[in-house]
């Protein structure tokens, strides 16, 4: 996954957000290790502080667990990432369902829509 | 111990008034952009830094010391201007920077001119403005300095080339050291700086976090300088003479 950083917003919290989606994705599965915060940063082009406070946020969450000796892993707790990942789902689809009311439709329409919408693009 | 410590600094050339009243402290680790439009004091106040303005008021120190002959060997200074004779091969400038700085790491320099494509029997002459750019902040980088002070080091070159270079500072840093960029160009290095100072007309306006002017304002740095920089169009207008 490429790193897509906007300006406009504080870098840290993006870097944040995407980190998440690294992990929830299963980029990075339960208890693997991650890149040290020179690596990541200089693959998301940013400064290392900037990743550090990333990965701070984090740790602080429980996502990732810092261990003194050999550096930063992603939780073993599946769990905790399962619910993150039905967090990030929860947030695209109440989004989706403003935007489609603002279109117009009602909830259950936008729902079907969802369904014909994904039947059309496998055809 | 902060890195940079400046009290009540003034530089005045003759009448002008270059900075007025800088009060600043600079800690270990970051990178910093030091923003401000042409002719706010930028080079000035990096002179200062490194010891070749001497300031008309107040104290410098770097490293706890005045700026002088101890303070070069701690600090890595890319001026905005070419300072090498056209003559010289890349190889001698190697062999410069190996016999004055103690801290110069010749083999990553020479594999990072290879990476560049310039080869070091080539003369400087020879180069384009670009590589010649790239090689100098080149020997820069491969210093393990304490204070990097980088004056415009993205002026006049190529996207390609200024990615060249962003990749270079932020590769290449010391991690206890501080790099200072001085431009006006902020949107490219926007991704890298982790604090700002704005500087106008002599004056330091803010020295913070960039996060933390980006949650304040909602706003790039970019778009924030271009506010508070803010020159008026010129529209026409009646001439009342």
């Amino acid at each position: 996954m490429k790193w897509n950083i906007n300006e406009d917003r504080p870098i840290w919290i993006q870097l944040k957000e995407q980190l998440v989606k690294q992990i929830v994705s299963g980029k990075y599965h339960c208890g693997d290790k991650l890149p040290s915060v020179r690596e990541l940063a200089a693959d998301a082009g940013v400064n290392p502080n900037t990743m550090q406070r990333a990965l701070a946020a984090l740790n602080q969450e429980g996502l990732i667990i810092t261990n003194r000796t050999s550096g930063r892993c992603v939780t073993d707790a599946e769990d905790k990432i399962e619910h993150c990942r039905q967090e990030i789902a929860q947030k695209i689809i109440r989004k989706y369902v403003a935007e489609m009311i603002e279109l117009g439709y009602s909830r259950q329409e936008a729902s079907a829509l969802i369904k014909k919408g994904e039947e059309e693009s496998w055809n | 111990m902060e890195l940079v410590t400046c009290s009540h600094l003034q530089k005045a050339y003759g009448k002008e008034t270059a900075l007025k009243d800088v009060n600043l402290q600079i800690g270990r680790g970051k990178i910093i952009g030091l923003l401000g439009p042409n002719g706010s004091g930028k080079t000035t106040l990096i002179k200062i830094l490194n010891g070749l303005l001497q300031p008309t008021k107040g104290d410098v120190k770097v490293n706890g010391k005045i700026p002088g002959v101890d303070s070069k060997a701690i600090i890595s200074y890319l001026p905005d201007k070419m300072y090498f004779a056209d003559w010289m091969k890349v190889s001698d400038l190697l062999d410069f920077f190996e016999d004055f700085y103690k801290d110069f790491d010749r083999q990553k320099a020479e594999s990072m001119c290879k990476s560049l494509g310039v080869s070091i029997k080539d003369k400087m002459k020879k180069l384009s403005k670009g590589n010649k750019e790239k090689v100098q902040l080149t020997l820069v980088m491969c210093r393990k300095a304490q204070l990097y002070l980088l004056d415009e080091p993205i002026a006049g070159v190529d996207p390609a080339a200024r990615d060249f270079i962003l990749d270079t500072i932020l590769n290449n840093y010391n991690e206890e050291g501080t790099v200072l960029i001085s431009t006006h160009l902020i949107a490219d290095i926007e991704k890298i700086m982790d604090e700002v100072i704005l500087i106008k007309s002599g004056e330091i306006l803010k020295h913070v976090s960039a996060d933390d002017l980006r949650e304040q304002s909602g706003k790039s740095i970019d778009a924030m300088f271009r506010e508070m920089f803010h020159a008026d169009n010129y529209i026409g207008g009646d001439f009342t003479c």
